[in-house]
């Protein structure tokens, strides 16, 4: 029988107290305004309890970390891409590289349904699902030298499932870089202060790749420091530009803008990595920490407080303007990054297992970085609150719904039940120095709003404008790298795929099959960027649930992987660990697309909306929002695709949990049929603390493992 | 600088180089002296060259979540 010493039961206790006591007023508190500070202790409260039990339970009763047995890192070392990395810094990598900008979007848009529903669905959905996905895939890649989700799939449940499985990853891609890209795009259109500092990023990228390929390779501190100097003078160079008369050769509109994307989509994706893709890849990491680090402080130290309604009505009515559907399931795909998001298993199957020191570290770098993605989501989600919810839903809506002026928008705001003067419209505006804030959707500008509130309650109101462009800045920034990395990746992809039909499509460094896969991967999301600017029902209220089904279907992937190598591995008893997530995603994406395929509430369903439409179209009349019988013509054709699209990303899923199935079937029938391609084991040689700190029986073994072996570890 | 300074200071100047990648040179070295003395130690600017190579020839290293 253990015991736990009183000392750490009061630490818990009070932990569980703050915990509480966070939840409870969130949940009480109705018609007064709520601090934000009681979100943050609803949401450190929880990540601490879920750590220090739910996430330890499960590394040690359920997985079985092995501390003796050792990882690809220490047996495949070959000093560059395998070798065990110090913890800390691989939490620093792990986290680096899944947070972007997904979970700052998703819980923006999602803020319409109240600030409540997102706060549970975060903090709730990374408990149970998000970090035990992302921890077990890593413990199971470990185990695996590191493979990805992809060849994980295909080995442990068969042929089928894993094409479908990267059949889906490949459709995802796309959707993913489409969505990302519109985000931009209705963030940067119409604004030359933004367009001018986030078109000065690619010089300086450039002249990064050129100072570290030609002139001090390998020094990327004082590469990233000077590159990161240069970005903010950018910076405020915008406010020059935008006040000056090169203004107008700035100010773009967003089918302009689309263009420019594309174009940079496709040739940042064929020149060598080391000219763009990698010094941007370092300007975007630094601005992401520092941001991410900026934005916690801001909100602990100026506490602000929650304007939105805790659940507002469009929760259950399902007719709210930023996307349609009601809270279930539609919450549950919005709030994809930060609660639960499939795209972390790539992550967690391709660097990290390679750099992992041991496997009791999986708790600490897949469990611990989730749990710091979901707290960057809770911030986003405050930013987003703490705005006047009129202007939030002015923001928001869908431009045939708000309107072109601010008294339209004021009248279309008291429609959705908030009120805010065509005056104070304007002058949110001026605030940030923007033309107008009218129907940016999309999430990151109204993020922006929130930042440089927080901000300029520390700094001081001068600098809002200043505020609002650097969080745009700092979001475009990694997303235009998103567009060029996911681009390779898509790329890579379909190179893979129709090497299979034509051989020299297999060598990825053959030019004409480079150039025309790279072309064919930025045409499929640059048409879904094209489609998104030009819906008249609103890009982002189409597309944003497509892309939300599409990210949870790649987690249902990557648990229905999991679910079945916890059976295949003999640990049935415990297969609910990754089990009830699963069902929880399948039923929420599986309703979502049965909505957006089945339901007959236009504004739900593609298809209805389409018939609507089509019939409109044959009595020769036009039907608001569309204001032309072309735009009439569109969208009849964007719902038809958006409604296949989803179709398919629906059954795609069918067949992959389908097929995980009938492998634990089989394999409860007849455990010997099954085999389970795990690397054998081999002992370990060296010593490293499981946890941020080392305690005092792993100091030891540290030190008895030096003595064994000296090695010039740090 | 006092002690405990020095050693933030160091360790700070340590996360960061480890972070963003900056010893994967002094790393790669240490790993070829002591597994493979008798091979031939790439020039640093070499050996940054087939990193990033390698980073083309398989785009999914290094690759970031949305």
């Amino acid at each position: 029988m253990r015991t736990a010493n009183p000392k750490s039961i009061a630490l818990w206790t009070v932990v569980a107290l703050v915990g509480a006591s966070g939840w409870t007023v969130l949940a009480l508190s109705r018609d007064e305004e709520v601090s934000a500070a009681w979100m943050v202790a609803a949401a450190l409260g929880s990540y601490a309890i879920a750590y220090r039990f739910y996430s330890k339970f499960i590394a040690y009763k359920v997985l079985k970390v092995d501390k003796r047995r050792a990882t690809p890192a220490e047996r495949l070392d070959n000093g560059i891409d395998y070798h065990p990395t110090d913890r800390r810094v691989l939490l620093g990598h792990h986290f680096a590289a899944i947070a972007g900008a997904g979970p700052l979007v998703g819980p923006v848009l999602a803020a319409q349904m109240g600030y409540l529903p997102g706060t549970i669905w975060i903090i709730a959905g990374v408990i149970f699902a998000g970090a035990v996905q992302d921890m077990v895939v890593l413990f199971f890649s470990t185990r695996r030298d590191g493979r990805s989700l992809g060849q994980m799939a295909r080995d442990e449940i068969g042929p089928f499932g894993g094409a479908a499985a990267l059949l889906a990853a490949f459709a995802i891609m796309i959707i993913l870089l489409g969505v990302l890209a519109l985000v931009i795009v209705n963030a940067l259109a119409e604004s030359p202060w933004g367009t001018f500092s986030i078109a000065m990023t690619i010089p300086i990228a450039l002249f990064m790749g050129f100072y570290l390929r030609i002139l001090r390779p390998g020094r990327v501190s004082e590469v990233s420091l000077i590159g990161v100097s240069l970005l903010l003078f950018a910076l405020i160079a915008g406010r020059w530009v935008a006040e000056s008369s090169w203004a107008e050769a700035f100010t773009l509109a967003p089918s302009t803008l689309v263009i420019w994307l594309v174009a940079y989509g496709f040739i940042a994706s064929i020149l060598p990595v080391w000219m763009l893709l990698a010094p941007r890849d370092y300007l975007s990491t630094f601005m992401k920490i520092g941001t991410i680090v900026l934005l916690a402080l801001g909100v602990v130290i100026a506490l602000p407080t929650l304007k939105m309604d805790p659940v507002t009505d469009f929760a259950s009515r399902g007719d709210g303007p930023v996307f349609a559907g009601s809270l279930f399931p539609f919450v549950f795909i919005t709030i994809a990054c930060g609660a639960l998001s499939g795209f972390h298993s790539l992550i967690s199957s391709g660097t990290t297992p390679k750099m992992i020191q041991k496997e009791t570290q999986v708790r600490m770098i897949g469990y611990g970085s989730m749990l710091m993605e979901s707290a960057v989501a809770i911030m986003a989600l405050v930013a987003a609150s703490i705005i006047d919810p009129g202007l939030y839903f002015a923001m928001n809506a869908p431009a045939g719904v708000v309107g072109d002026t601010v008294q339209e928008a004021s009248k279309a705001v008291a429609g959705f039940g908030y009120t805010i003067s065509p005056e104070d419209l304007a002058q949110a505006a001026k605030n940030v120095e923007e033309s107008s804030l009218l129907s940016r959707t999309g999430g990151a500008p109204t993020l922006a709003i929130g930042v440089s509130e927080i901000f300029a309650k520390v700094t001081g109101g001068s600098l809002r404008a200043f505020w609002y462009h650097f969080a745009i800045m700092f979001e475009a920034l990694f997303i235009l790298t998103a567009l060029d990395a996911g681009t390779r990746v898509g790329r890579f992809m379909l190179q893979d795929m129709l090497g299979n039909v034509y051989k020299p499509f297999k060598n990825i460094s053959w030019k004409p099959g480079l150039v025309l896969t790279s072309a064919a991967v930025t045409g499929l999301w640059g048409y879904f960027l094209w489609v998104g600017v030009h819906e008249p029902l609103g890009g982002i209220n189409q597309l944003f649930p497509i892309f939300g089904i599409a990210n949870q279907l790649l987690a249902a992937v990557a648990l229905a992987v999991c679910t079945t190598l916890l059976v295949k591995s003999g640990r049935l008893k415990w297969a609910w660990i990754t089990g009830i997530p699963l069902l929880w995603d399948a039923a929420v994406t599986l309703t979502a697309s049965w909505q957006k395929v089945f339901s007959s509430d236009p504004r739900v369903g593609f298809f209805k909306q389409r018939s609507i439409y089509q019939d409109a179209i044959d009595d020769g009349k036009v039907l608001p929002p569309a204001k032309s019988m072309d735009d009439m013509h569109t969208v009849v054709t964007n719902s038809t695709v958006d409604g296949v699209l989803s179709a398919a990303l629906a059954l795609l899923i069918v067949i992959v949990i389908a097929d995980a199935l009938r492998i634990c079937v089989r394999h409860i029938r007849d455990p010997l049929s099954s085999k389970l391609s795990e690397a054998p084991f081999v002992e370990s040689k060296t010593a490293a603390p499981a946890g941020l700190f080392a305690t005092k029986e792993e100091k030891a073994e540290i030190a008895a493992a030096e003595e064994r072996e000296p090695a010039g570890s740090p | 600088m006092s002690g405990p300074l020095r050693r933030a200071v160091r360790g700070l100047r340590w996360y960061v180089r480890e972070l963003t990648d900056e010893s994967a040179y002094e790393r790669y070295v240490a790993h070829l002296r002591k597994g493979h003395p008798d091979a031939v130690v790439p020039s640093r600017r070499a050996f940054e060259r087939m990193r990033t190579d390698r980073q083309e020839s398989d785009p999914r290293q290094g690759f970031r979540c949305c």
